[in-house]
């Protein structure tokens, strides 16, 4: 819990001093400190009932990055196939499709990162989470669900959870 | 120098430019707007990066681009998030949604 709080006061006090970019004034380097410390020990308080431990494996956090990687690649091969959908609708047709995709995330997190980008993916949007762990999936195309049933992002997602 | 990185702006910005006419044109074209949602969000996505990373490219390794991709991060974060209460909004309230049924039928859809 500790190292938590102090990650977490290093990376406010990054955060401010490239919001601000004045690097060099005292006044307003003391109120960035004051709100930092404002701000973590509130977070401390949080972490007292709610700690980051029973929503999320810390480690996912360190491997967001190589998926955000990932994800932008998959963005914007969807990206090109919603357009193309857009720009000739008679030889690209559309087929909505709502069904009910498996998720084999645990954490709150994880589930939050799963349906978060299934959203953000063109062609796909979650709908709801349903019981047995179960997420409702509208899509675009029949070819956009079946790519999302294969499960690729899935296991992604479930492998930066693990220990 | 500056004449390559102004043409890569150039480029950039017309891209985001086409791409948000396209999410527009999109809203216009799709049936409902369980569909109609999957067209905005092209404009959510990849015209944003394109118009931010062109801004990025003129403004170059300064604070203002950190601010630029904090804003594309920050994009990128809420805007699934608007999208999900929409059309989750849309679907508690049973707004019926154009559906194309599978040829083998093997899932039927499931209803609210």
């Amino acid at each position: 819990m500790f190292s938590y709080l102090r990650s977490l006061s290093i990376g406010l006090l990054v955060f401010w001093l490239l919001l601000s970019g004045y690097w060099d004034n005292g006044l307003l380097l003391l109120l960035g400190v004051l709100s930092m410390l404002l701000v973590v020990y509130l977070a401390g308080r949080i972490e007292r009932y709610y700690p980051l431990r029973s929503l999320a494996n810390p480690r996912t956090l360190l491997r967001l990055p190589a998926y955000w990687a990932w994800l932008f690649v998959e963005v914007v091969k969807s990206n090109i196939d919603v357009a193309r959908r857009i720009w000739f609708p008679r030889r690209y047709p559309i087929s909505p499709v709502l069904e009910q995709v498996p998720m084999t995330q645990t954490t709150r997190l994880g589930r939050t990162i799963y349906a978060n980008s299934i959203t953000l993916t063109p062609g796909t949007i979650s709908v709801r989470i349903m019981p047995d762990s179960k997420l409702l999936v509208h899509a675009l195309t029949h070819q956009g669900m079946d790519d999302l049933k294969a499960g690729e992002m899935d296991r992604r997602v479930t492998a930066m959870g693990e220990q | 120098m500056t004449l390559i990185i102004d043409g890569l702006t150039a480029i950039f910005l017309a891209l985001g430019v086409f791409l948000a006419f396209t999410g527009a044109l999109g809203t216009l074209r799709f049936p409902d707007l369980y569909t109609r949602l999957h067209a905005s969000s092209i404009t959510d996505t990849l015209a944003s990066f394109m118009i931010l990373f062109g801004l990025m490219l003129q403004a170059g390794l300064t604070l203002i681009s950190v601010k630029l991709l904090l804003i594309f991060l920050f994009l990128w974060y809420t805007s699934p998030a608007s999208s999900h209460a929409l059309i989750r909004a849309a679907y508690l309230n049973r707004l019926p949604a154009r559906l194309i049924r599978r040829p083998n039928k093997e899932t039927p859809p499931s209803k609210p």
